[in-house]
């Protein structure tokens, strides 16, 4: 099979505008979660990127009034990824878009509501760069950011495509929000990974994009060896008891990447915050044999970001791997699941040269993916 | 020499009418709304599955074509376990995100539900179906403008090809305001036709 690289990147968040500035914040233990007063009936904590800052930093870039919210964060994102790539648009060159809602607060603004059709979001992007190929769009819940790097992954091994760019991302609207509220998923305060005083999640918006390809460059060889996604077969939005799906997303991983669980450097875990959630993953860690393995969620920085957390979080793996720092998992204290696991309590600096993203969803789904650092790094 | 897939069978919904391998098996009264149509099938296949009904109307439609596929196609246990299901769209969830969206438009009268919630994303059809055949394989939801078959097959090749899946439930699977159509299909290592996007293609259209 063909080795495959990622080889630039980009995090549009309310940390920052580019992954360096977004990663000099994590490495300061600087969150992005703040209290919200003004979008809904009551205050409540969310990750929300200032508009001011982002129509500033769009209008370098096109008109502001011209495209939604998601899309300004989107493009931003890619226009920057593309810039730093090791490869332009051809032929050969896929686009992949990730996210749960789309512009799906243009069903209640002044939008035309067809722009919550995902192919409009996925043309408006194509059309911006100038891609060849019709955008492959991905909404598979909270997995499809992850999943999005596996499926270029798995094209271009195959040779279907030579490279990609993958964007992921979802904006902070009152449709998640009351969603997740009726569901009596929202915390009180910022979310607390893994903590025994957890109480749920804590909504955020991101975009994040990669460049992926079969070429290394010399700057940053970062390659993706092994990935999986697996249904629990088991509840359609609640975590499952075993941890089924995401325990066989990882065996799958770890087999791809002909690798044992002692090899992996840290773990990148999902981590929303909620008490089934963290219990769960948990469980898949443990009997995938990885509970000594040095983790961290990284919702505590960003909220739960939806279809952008697992790129945007992959992304943040890749710089720890780079810098070779663990970030801290913020919102840690007392760990609260039953299984033992090495929750990362404090930001350090040692030897990263591969971590494990893994990410779940509803509808069952989980998707875990492997990266590696090649040597001169 | 790659692996090669097989078709061993592919089934239509559309119209409040049925095929299975290009042959039609039921068809109603085309005035009936979708939900009907879906309870009669039902009901005549005696499913005795009494979450279907908490389902939104393209869960019903996914469940039901995958069900009329699979009790014609039978896949040892083992087998299914590890199938993988590769599913698409135009609409999305939109459907069912548009009566969310009502319940939250008035805020005196502001009735968000979870029940309504967990529906409002395309992958949750994916659920249904594997938590009701105990499938627990690689899955995805693509969105596009048009049924892509192309894209399926490209996916289902990268998936046989790095061995992560040797049988797959594929399709195109639409609800879009009491418009629908499903049309799934069956890839394995063994079948009948040889899979190629063109009979996928020219099969979807014929229907």
């Amino acid at each position: 099979m063909k080795e495959v690289f990622i080889t630039a990147n980009n995090i549009i968040s309310p940390l920052g505008f580019t992954s360096a500035t977004t990663i000099k914040e994590v490495a300061k233990e600087k969150s992005g979660i703040a209290l919200h007063k003004n979008l809904s009936t009551t205050p409540f904590y969310a990750s929300i990127i200032n508009t001011e800052k982002l129509d500033d930093a769009f209008s370098n870039i096109s008109d502001k009034h011209t495209y939604t919210r998601l899309e300004k964060m989107m493009l931003l994102s890619l226009q920057d990824t593309i810039e730093k790539s090791n490869f332009s648009i051809t032929k050969r060159t896929a686009l992949i878009i990730a996210t749960t809602k789309g512009n799906i607060d243009v069903l209640q603004n002044n939008f035309k509501p067809e722009r919550a059709y995902l192919s409009v979001l996925g043309e408006a992007v194509k059309a911006f760069f100038g891609f060849h190929n019709d955008p492959i769009i991905i909404s598979n819940a909270c997995v499809s950011g992850i999943l999005a790097v596996s499926v270029a992954k798995r094209f271009i091994q195959n040779d279907f495509y030579d490279n990609a760019f993958v964007v992921g991302g979802d904006i902070v609207s009152e449709f998640t929000l009351s969603g997740f509220h009726s569901f009596q998923a929202i915390s009180k305060n910022p979310c607390k990974p893994f903590s025994k005083f957890r109480d749920g999640i804590t909504i955020g918006e991101a975009a994040a994009s990669v460049a992926i390809s079969k070429q290394k460059t010399k700057e940053e060889n970062i390659q993706i060896i092994g990935d999986g996604s697996c249904n629990d077969a088991n509840h359609i939005s609640g975590p499952s008891r075993t941890g089924e799906g995401l325990y066989l997303s990882i065996l799958s991983a770890l087999k791809e990447a002909n690798i044992s669980p002692t090899n992996i450097d840290y773990i990148s875990a999902h981590g929303t915050a909620t008490v089934f959630n963290d219990e769960m993953e948990a469980i898949a860690f443990n009997r995938a044999a990885l509970e000594n393995v040095p983790l961290n969620s990284l919702k505590g920085y960003f909220g739960h970001t939806l279809g952008a957390s697992g790129l945007l979080e992959a992304i943040v793996g890749i710089h720890s791997m780079q810098n070779n720092m663990l970030y801290k998992s913020l919102g840690i204290d007392e760990i609260g699941v039953s299984q033992p696991l090495k929750i990362i309590q404090n930001t350090e600096n040692t030897k990263v040269n591969s971590f494990l993203k893994t990410a779940s969803g509803f509808g069952g789904c989980n998707t875990a993916v492997i990266f590696k650092k090649l040597g001169n790094v | 020499m790659y692996k090669k897939l097989y078709i061993n069978g592919y089934c239509h919904i559309k119209n409040n009418s049925i095929s299975l391998n290009g042959n039609k098996i039921t068809s109603e009264d085309k005035e009936l709304s979708f939900s009907k149509f879906a309870k009669l099938i039902y009901q005549h296949k005696e499913l005795a599955y009494p979450k279907f009904f908490k389902m939104d109307n393209l869960c019903k439609l996914a469940f039901l074509a995958t069900e009329i596929l699979l009790e014609n196609h039978s896949i040892d246990t083992n087998l299914k376990k590890d199938m993988a299901i590769v599913l698409s769209n135009r609409a999305a969830s939109l459907d069912t995100d548009r009566k969310h969206q009502t319940s939250i438009s008035d805020k005196d009268s502001y009735y968000p539900s979870p029940a309504v919630f967990v529906y409002t994303l395309p992958n949750i059809a994916i659920g249904e179906i594997s938590i009701r055949h105990q499938i627990k394989g690689e899955n995805v939801f693509f969105v596009s403008n048009t049924f892509n078959d192309t894209l399926i097959h490209q996916y289902a090749t990268s998936l046989l090809r790095n061995g992560k899946s040797s049988n797959i439930l594929c399709g195109w699977v639409d609800f879009d305001h009491e418009n629908y159509n499903a049309f799934m299909y069956l890839l394995s290592e063994n079948g009948p036709i040889e899979y190629s996007s063109e009979f996928i293609k020219k099969t979807y259209l014929e229907n």
